[in-house]
């Protein structure tokens, strides 16, 4: 079986990981940090299948990795359903201008 | 250099590109397939891992249904007939400063500073790909050592379901 250098999953991960920080700091609109939110989850089970192969009987990562899918999917039906009902209410996405318009 | 290692680090490149064009693009639109470039190729090295369960899932959970939720929120929050979808990027500064120092750092502990990563070494033996699939041991241990958290997060699934349902719902009084 040919190995992947194990440390060269987890620089993806880490890369990932601050490319979807990244999105969150700077995106203003919040469909897009929600995009962010998701490329953290992926890192996050970037580094849990990469750790699986210390467990290749228990498969913790992988099971972990599902319920980390499973939540991310929940979390973005629930936030969806939120973006939607401050857009019918306020007519914008963008968080600064709601964030203004509840200030008032 | 073997072809599963060429693989990994083309569909790492790929995927490192489409993560960083979702954060430099400013159409909302393009964002979202970069993503979907992005989760594809997280896929693929999911495979490369032997984590075959655990690819489909992602093809099928992330590809199939996140990211179509996705893009119905992108289509029903924006007029869409008037202009692209626009999202400025705000905090460009010291947005880029927080993710380089951290990735630096992260980059550095990982490839210098790696004493955490001695672990004991994997247990299969180097040889021998893994003849069948993952889904027989995933589906016992699911259901042996990870029952608890399996039925919580069938609980979680039923209350994000109702509390998307109703806070979707249109307010009848007005």
């Amino acid at each position: 079986m040919i190995e992947i250098p194990l440390t060269h999953i987890l620089v993806l991960g880490a890369i990932l990981f601050c490319l979807g920080l990244l999105a969150v700091i700077t995106k203003r609109h919040a469909i897009v940090v929600l995009m962010g939110i998701e490329l953290v989850f992926n890192a996050a089970n970037l580094n849990l299948v990469a750790f699986n192969r210390y467990q290749p009987d228990l498969m913790g990562g992988q099971v972990f990795t599902l319920f980390v899918m499973v939540i991310a999917a929940a979390e973005t039906a629930v936030a969806l359903a939120l973006v939607l009902k401050v857009y019918q209410y306020f007519k914008t996405v963008n968080l600064d201008q709601i964030r203004q318009s509840t200030e008032d | 250099m073997n072809t599963v290692l060429l693989l990994f680090y083309a569909f790492g490149f790929l995927a490192v590109m489409a993560a960083a064009y979702i954060v430099f693009t400013r159409n909302v639109l393009y964002a979202a397939f970069g993503l979907l470039v992005t989760l594809l190729c997280l896929a693929a090295i999911f495979v490369l891992l032997f984590a075959d369960f655990v690819a489909l899932t992602q093809l099928m959970v992330y590809v199939g249904g996140v990211l179509v939720l996705i893009l119905f929120g992108i289509m029903l929050s924006n007029r869409v007939a008037d202009r692209a979808i626009q999202s400025e990027s705000v905090n460009l500064f010291s947005g880029a400063l927080v993710a380089g120092v951290l990735s630096s750092w992260l980059i550095y502990f990982i490839l210098e500073e790696n004493n955490f990563l001695e672990l004991p070494a994997p247990e299969f033996d180097n040889t021998a790909v893994p003849a069948k699939s993952s889904i027989t041991a995933l589906g016992i241990r699911l259901i042996t050592n990870f029952a608890l958290p399996f039925e919580v997060t069938s609980l979680i699934l039923l209350i994000a379901l109702m509390g998307a349902a109703y806070i979707s719902t249109p307010d009848k009084h007005d």
